[in-house]
């Protein structure tokens, strides 16, 4: 099904803004951060003016309603990634916080020194740092699933690696500079055929394409809300059940425990055993209303239409004079397409078509590792989302030749 | 936007007037955005006394930060180090004559941040940039 793009645009108020007077915004940076329809930003208005409240505890009204609406975002996301039960779902910052708190949970307890943790070159920073820092402390082995020419992982080069026993493997389910979707279900059986667990950095796709996490049989799960039409300040852990009961909590405090005495405490049941203090309440129910929105569209008609926006982009821009796209051939890809333009810095594409109302993104994206080995120390991105629309691909293209003209 | 870009900051990242290196020379530095990987060194040439007789740059960066970097070296040839020293983001941003938003701002500053932590030796780096 085709999705209705002038009808999506206008539930995102900020689509109808002009950046400057008379150039409407084209955001082409939603891998970055998703814009939000309306119903997610009422949601919340809503919420704070009239079910504000603390939730768990109050035996009042408010607490009820503020405590049903918490509760009910958490059914919506187990069932929305096909969780099997609402105590798989934890409640976190963002899906950085969520990896940390794998690492400094389940790594701190289950890992020792010498255990391999099996990362790859394509990695968020976000899934690189925590690891680091666990290594560090714990004196384990970091190796890496290498990124062949054509920007996807070397599957022979991840078998051989299996070999060395790894405890952990933790990858991405989509590159957020290439675009490239991994094959996580094959690559979880192998994990765990070879006696591993498995964490998959979700980030990108979870907004992006319907995601099984009982199907992939992955037994950690990471995304953000900011990135799924949701707000920022919410994120997910997805957990095996047995896994997460077998783990210490995190941080401590309220909310985390059973009982507390003056030395020592009883930690809470799951999912609330990881989520101490008062959470982003008005931030859960938005990111309910999120995938509500998401839902009532279609995962499915939403990866189609990216995939086809992401085809015509492609296609487009070998228009464009001097520019490159990073790994054109990707096999399975997302709606990301990453690029250099000939010597004219990325930082300088980004700002002439921010001049047209085009926002991209320059940099390295949080992958610094990926581009130092492509020998690029950045490069300009644009990613597509289901507002985005054939117009947007047009106005992008004429925006680069702008900038050959400008630099030419 | 678009005029500054196309006239000055364009003019000086294309043709500039102060891009190389010094050898021999009384000091050099260099340094890079980790934002970006835009990397920049400094090579200076002072007389007896402490005065800047020639000044150039080189690296690789993004029109902003190679400008900046260019009307920069212009603009310490003639000057004591000293005075070099008490230089401040405001001297850059007036030389661009343009405003930055908080992330371009640190393109623009780059090589004012190599010049004054070469200058100032790296103990006492830290300090002093938190006031660029």
């Amino acid at each position: 099904m085709n999705l209705d793009i002038n009808k999506i645009k206008t539930d995102f108020p900020i689509l109808n803004r002009e950046v400057r007077p008379g150039t409407r915004l084209v955001y082409l940076d939603s891998t970055a951060t998703a814009q939000k329809p309306s119903v997610v930003i009422d949601s919340m208005k809503q919420y704070y003016e009239m079910s504000n409240a603390n939730i768990h505890r109050g035996i009042h009204q408010l607490a009820e309603e503020a405590t049903s609406m918490y509760e009910s975002a958490r059914q919506k996301i187990a069932r929305f990634i096909h969780a099997r039960s609402t105590k798989e779902i934890i409640f976190t910052r963002n899906a950085t916080e969520s990896i940390n708190l794998v690492a400094q949970t389940w790594g701190r307890k289950f890992l020792n020194a010498g255990d391999l943790i099996i990362l790859t070159e394509m990695e968020h920073h976000s899934n690189l740092v925590p690891w680091q820092m666990l290594a560090e402390e714990k004196n384990l082995e970091l190796d890496f699933i290498p990124v062949t020419e054509i920007g996807e992982l070397d599957s022979t080069a991840y078998d051989r690696l299996l070999e060395k026993n790894p405890k952990l493997v933790a990858f991405t389910h989509m590159s957020n500079v290439l675009g490239t979707i991994n094959p996580a279900k094959e690559m979880v059986q192998k994990a765990h055929d070879a006696g591993a667990l498995v964490l998959i950095d979700g980030a990108q796709s979870v907004p992006h394409f319907s995601v099984d996490v009982n199907d992939l049989d992955a037994d950690f799960y990471v995304f953000s809300a900011h990135k799924m039409v949701g707000p920022t300040g919410i994120g997910v852990l997805y957990g095996k059940e047995k896994l997460l009961a077998e783990m210490p909590p995190f941080l401590g405090g309220g909310d985390m425990i059973k009982k507390v005495h003056l030395r020592s405490f009883k930690a809470n049941d799951l999912p609330h055993k990881f989520e101490a203090g008062t959470p982003a309440i008005a931030e859960a129910i938005g990111f309910g209303k999120a995938i509500d929105y998401l839902s009532a569209i279609g995962m499915e008609n939403i990866a189609d239409h990216e995939k086809k926006i992401t085809q015509y982009a492609l296609q487009k821009l070998q228009v464009v004079e001097n520019l490159k796209v990073f790994c054109p051939n990707v096999t399975e890809r997302g709606g990301v397409i990453s690029f250099e333009m000939g010597f004219v810095h990325p930082h300088d594409v980004a700002q002439v078509l921010d001049h047209y109302g085009i926002a991209v993104r320059a940099g390295h994206h949080c992958a610094m590792p990926l581009h130092e080995k492509f020998g690029l120390p950045a490069t300009s991105r644009a990613s597509f989302y289901l507002y985005n629309d054939y117009e947007d691909v047009d106005l992008l293209v004429i925006g680069l030749q702008h900038v050959n003209e400008m630099f030419a | 936007m678009d005029d500054f870009y196309r006239e000055l900051i364009v003019e000086h990242y294309k043709n500039p007037t102060y891009k190389g290196t010094l050898d021999p020379n009384d000091f050099t530095y260099e340094d890079e955005n980790p934002l970006c990987g835009d990397h920049i060194r400094v090579d200076l040439r002072v007389d007896e006394n402490q005065v800047i007789t020639e000044a150039v740059f080189s690296g690789h960066g993004c029109a902003i930060s190679q400008a900046s970097a260019d009307l920069l070296m212009e603009s310490i040839i003639g000057k004591p180090l000293d005075e070099v020293k008490k230089m401040t983001k405001e001297t850059v941003l007036e030389l661009l004559g343009i405003e930055l938003g908080p992330v371009r701002l640190k393109c623009a500053l780059l090589s004012l941040k190599v010049l004054k932590a070469g200058l100032y030796g790296i103990g006492n780096i830290e300090e002093e940039l938190s006031e660029i």
